[in-house]
């Protein structure tokens, strides 16, 4: 299947099949994605890209490529490994660094694993904090990133809906979103004082669906986990969680069941649900996205804290 | 079942961009409601969102357990826990015909900011009213917001029609007064239509309880508007936002086409410099393209070697932007310290920053009346016509030819905020004619046979605090020692160039204005340059900074406690503003905002002033300036 994927464009289509292909609609939100990454670069003097393996960031990494065709990308990429991912992300990232030659920088909050922080023991909440939250603080102070470029979208949750396209952060990486920058047009206020940064989010204006039809119409390789298969799973709390390696404690009566499932979005194995699922190719997932009746984030169990939990874990520095 | 097959065909929007709208209106009047029904009535609200929302109505909502929609947008603790809108959301929704993204905008005039912000991208606004209210105070200030940043398109929606009984006349009582402020703002395109948010009449569906309605819904009115642009005519533009060099061989111009057409082989030119040069190639990650239009993203390679920047303009020659030194236009004023003619910002337009003085306020805009008002400041969310003078080039067009290239946002200096936004309506080159002389002697030349380091003393403090006598004595050290020096003390320019200045805040930013450019004249004529003024603003001492540059600035403050001062209190003029003789004293009631890092800060409490000064002469020894 993944194989299918990333086979690329016959060498006959020509360029004009090629946009015939993708609607009006994609090409308005590619362009104005590229203005973004272009003014990051233009404006920051150490700008650096997140990078989470997920579908969103593979777009990301497709669109900041044409940004600066035929020029490399005028910055590094960064991943904030919380040690916990599906083993299948992080081979498909490295193989993904490989082929593109990409300069990529993995950051892990060794602390926090010093700690032995984790998601069974630790909760999910303190795991996203320490391993997620504050390692990504540690990374970007570290490097002295000025500008971090992530894949999140408005219409993902409530709190992302009031964000800003370039969005101002204080020298403790803190948002204040009760006082926010007006931005005007294309014309973004990039200035910073000395300790203080920016998060810029190149795909606000698309959806879930605007993501798999550009994943489709541009042939963008994505993690496999997102198609359905064969899968050892468990159910807890209404969820179902992927048994990926032998670090998941079982309890007595669990017994994983093996089910054909796939994920809207990937993150931590322990806290990432699966949803019953037979779709195996884009065509297919597509399909079956226009007639979901939940949105992504139901199967991110982080989220579910509590109401408002999003934007208190962005105001503390959270992506 | 039928459900979801409905569901999968409202997803099947059609090919065209999604049309980008923002509801508007007062507090109240319905906008978060109306969009929450656009939403659930469009079907695109899932399982989980419906029931998170159910469960959030019954504690935060003001509808008495009935779905508050307004909590759907409401996406911070703060808005939900006050029960307001502060900044705009972002929502997505699509119909059979057409996609859409919605930014709803708060009703606080606190926040016009950010409804200003929702309204620089949008294609179409609702304005809300609420029918028993008509058109009031935000009504106007929105709509002459819509109508300045070039929002064609309008709906009117008049809201709670439940609450006036359904009434016709009253309906048509308020489209007769809104069509004649719509055509006093320039809006081509007003189309009124009376609905009942929280039922839904006249949203997705025709309303049965107002027949006497035969117009389109809001909902068909949506799908069908045809986006007007003028723009399509106009001459091609491309503002310069990276230069692409990834080796020696290649250098291309990326940008997004702000307007117009270019073809692969025609002539260009780049402007400032005006430089003009081929399109040999227009080049895409897909491949090279032949032409490329309006909003497309794409790189530029240019015959010549052409040296074109950030910030330049790519442009036919025979159809160039406009080079100015000085813009005239309005802007909406966004921060809590008021707008003052005479300060200094930076001014950030299609990717260009400069420095910039707003160097007159022509009037203000009465947004009750729409008329002009004079006035010498503008406050938070107040809209005013300016003049404003550049520091350097800016390639522009007016706005209502260009959105990118004749939108601004002027930027603070200091602490970074956004301060304002504005269009520009005209632009020129004030020193077209009055060409810049290159003058062969400069100021180092003219320093060299001074034998000095040429430098600008600026000596800060409140009255009493022993500026202008440190200065004299300054000066009379560095004279024996030899130096050229010149003195300008605040007192005796209030003789001469400030005689028409009294000591109103306007009036002491422009007096510390004209101290600044006359210390810079000296200093580039190679003096040592002392200027003793109370200049009490920080920005104000900013200004003055940046204009002289910061390694030939030194900041003295005479950091003399205000009771010290006042117990000196020389000519009584302390006693004198204490018993409220004179009004707009600084220290007592007028602030003094001290240096946050002066080169030089001395309490002259107990100390001789000739010792003071000699720690003065100290520094400038020991920093290498004599
Ligand atoms: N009677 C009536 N009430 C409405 C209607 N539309 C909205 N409301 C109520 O007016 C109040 C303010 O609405 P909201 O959407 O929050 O206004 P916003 O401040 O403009 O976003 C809420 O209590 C709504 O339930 C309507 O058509 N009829």
């Amino acid at each position: 299947m993944f194989q299918e994927l990333t086979v690329s464009k016959p060498a006959t289509e020509s360029h004009e099949d090629k946009v015939g292909r993708m609607s009006q609609h994609l090409r308005r939100l590619e362009s104005e994605s590229i203005t973004i990454f272009r003014e990051v670069a233009a404006e920051f003097r150490k700008p650096v890209m997140l990078y989470s393996i997920g579908k969103d960031s593979s777009v990301l990494l497709h669109l900041a490529m044409k940004a600066f065709y035929p020029g490399r990308l005028p910055f590094p990429l960064l991943h904030v490994d919380t040690t916990w991912k599906f083993r299948e992300m992080i081979s498909f990232r490295n193989q993904r660094m490989r082929d593109l030659g990409i300069n990529l920088i993995v950051h892990v909050n060794e602390e926090g694993v010093a700690r032995g922080i984790n998601p069974f023991a630790s909760g999910s909440a303190l795991h996203t904090d320490v391993m997620k939250t504050q390692a990504l603080r540690q990374a970007l102070d570290s490097y002295g990133f000025d500008a971090a470029i992530g894949g999140a979208r408005r219409d993902e949750e409530k709190s992302r809906a009031k964000e800003r396209i370039f969005s101002h952060r204080s020298a403790m990486h803190r948002w204040d979103s009760k006082n926010q920058r007006p931005e005007l047009w294309h014309v973004f206020n990039t200035s910073l004082a000395p300790g203080e940064s920016m998060r810029v989010f190149p795909l606000s204006n698309w959806t879930e669906m605007d993501v798999w039809d550009y994943i489709a119409a541009e042939n963008i390789p994505i993690v496999p986990l997102y198609f359905a298969a064969q899968r050892p799973v468990v159910t807890r709390d209404g969820a179902l969680i992927m048994v990926d390696d032998e670090r998941m404690p079982l309890k007595s009566d669990e017994q994983p069941e093996i089910a054909s499932v796939r994920f809207r979005t990937l993150g931590c194995y322990p806290l990432t649900g699966a949803i019953r699922s037979t779709a195996s190719t884009l065509p297919a997932i597509i399909h079956e996205m226009r007639s979901s009746r939940t949105s992504e984030r139901q199967g991110r169990l982080i989220d579910n804290d509590a109401a408002g939990s999003m934007e208190k874990k962005k105001e503390q520095g959270y992506f | 079942m039928e459900n979801i097959l409905d569901r999968e065909k409202s997803k099947l929007a059609g090919d065209a961009p999604a049309l980008r709208f923002i509801t508007c209106g007062s507090v109240d009047d319905g906008k978060s409601t109306l969009v929450g029904r656009l939403l659930y009535d469009s079907e695109l609200l899932l399982d989980d969102q419906l029931e998170a929302l159910k469960a959030e109505s019954k504690i935060h909502g003001t509808t008495g357990g009935n779905i508050d929609f307004a909590l759907l947008l409401d996406g911070l603790q703060a808005e939900r826990e006050q029960g307001i809108t502060i900044d705009i959301a972002y929502r997505f929704f699509a119909t059979k015909r057409r996609r859409f993204i919605v930014a709803d905008t708060p009703g606080h005039e606190q926040y016009t900011r950010n409804m200003a912000t929702g309204a620089s991208n949008a294609e179409l606004a609702i304005v809300l009213v609420d029918a028993r209210k008509g058109v009031i105070t935000q009504t106007l200030r929105h709509s002459y917001i819509l109508g300045l940043f070039g929002v064609r398109h309008i709906v009117l929606a008049i809201n709670k029609m439940d609450l006036v009984g359904w009434d016709s006349d009253r309906f048509q009582s308020i489209v007769d007064e809104y069509c004649t402020i719509g055509a006093r703002l320039g809006i081509p395109d007003i189309t009124c239509i009376p609905i009942c948010a929280r039922d839904g009449d006249n949203i997705f569906s025709r309303s049965e309880r107002m027949p006497w309605y035969v117009g389109p819904t809001i909902v068909e009115h949506l799908e069908k508007v045809e986006v007007l642009t003028e723009l399509g005519n106009l001459p091609f533009r491309l503002p310069v936002q990276w230069v692409n060099r990834p080796n020696a061989d290649f250098r291309g111009f990326s940008g997004r086409v702000a307007n117009g057409v270019i073809h692969q082989g025609h002539a260009i030119a780049s402007f400032p410099s005006g430089r003009v040069s081929k399109v040999t190639r227009i080049l895409t990650a897909d491949g090279d393209d032949e032409i490329a239009t309006e909003g497309q993203a794409v790189t530029l390679v240019l015959a010549d070697e052409i040296d074109a920047s950030r910030g330049d303009i790519l442009a036919p020659a025979d159809a160039a932007p406009i080079i100015a030194d000085e813009i005239s236009g309005h802007i909406v004023w966004f921060d809590d310290a008021a707008m003052i003619p005479g300060r200094r910002y930076t001014l950030k337009s299609a990717g260009r920053k400069i420095g910039a003085v707003i160097s007159k306020l022509k009037h203000r805009v009465n947004v009750n009346t729409l008329d002009q008002q004079a006035a010498t400041a503008l406050s938070m969310n107040e809209i005013g016509c300016v003049t404003i003078n550049l520091e350097g080039p800016l390639v522009c067009d007016p706005y209502r030819e260009n959105r990118e290239t004749g939108g601004f946002i002027l930027i603070d200096t200091i602490n970074n905020h956004t301060v304002a936004a504005g269009v520009i309506d005209s632009a020129r080159r004030h020193a077209a004619d009055v060409k810049w002389q290159n003058l062969n002697v400069d100021v180092s030349l003219r320093a060299r046979i001074k034998y000095q380091r040429p430098c600008v003393l600026w000596f800060t403090g409140l009255v009493g605090s022993g500026r202008s006598t440190v200065a004299n004595l300054v000066e009379q050290r560095l004279c024996d020692l030899g130096r050229h020096t010149y003195l300008l003390d605040g007192h005796n320019l209030r003789h001469d160039l400030n005689r028409d200045l009294d000591f109103s805040t306007e009036a002491r930013v422009e007096s510390v204005r004209r101290a600044a450019i006359v210390a810079k004249l000296l200093y580039d004529a190679g003096l040592i340059t002392l200027v003793a003024m109370l200049s009490p603003l920080r920005v104000d001492r900013q200004m003055a900074r940046d204009l002289i540059g910061d390694g030939n600035f030194i900041e003295v403050h005479m950091a003399t406690p205000l009771d010290e001062c006042e117990r000196r209190d020389p000519g009584g003029l302390y006693q004198r503003a204490r018993t409220g003789d004179l009004p707009n004293f600084t220290g007592v009631d007028a602030p003094y905002e001290p240096p946050e890092s002066p080169e030089i800060s001395i309490d002259t409490t107990g100390q001789p002033p000739e010792i003071v000064a000699d720690r003065v002469v100290a520094y400038l020894k020991e920093n290498g300036y004599l």
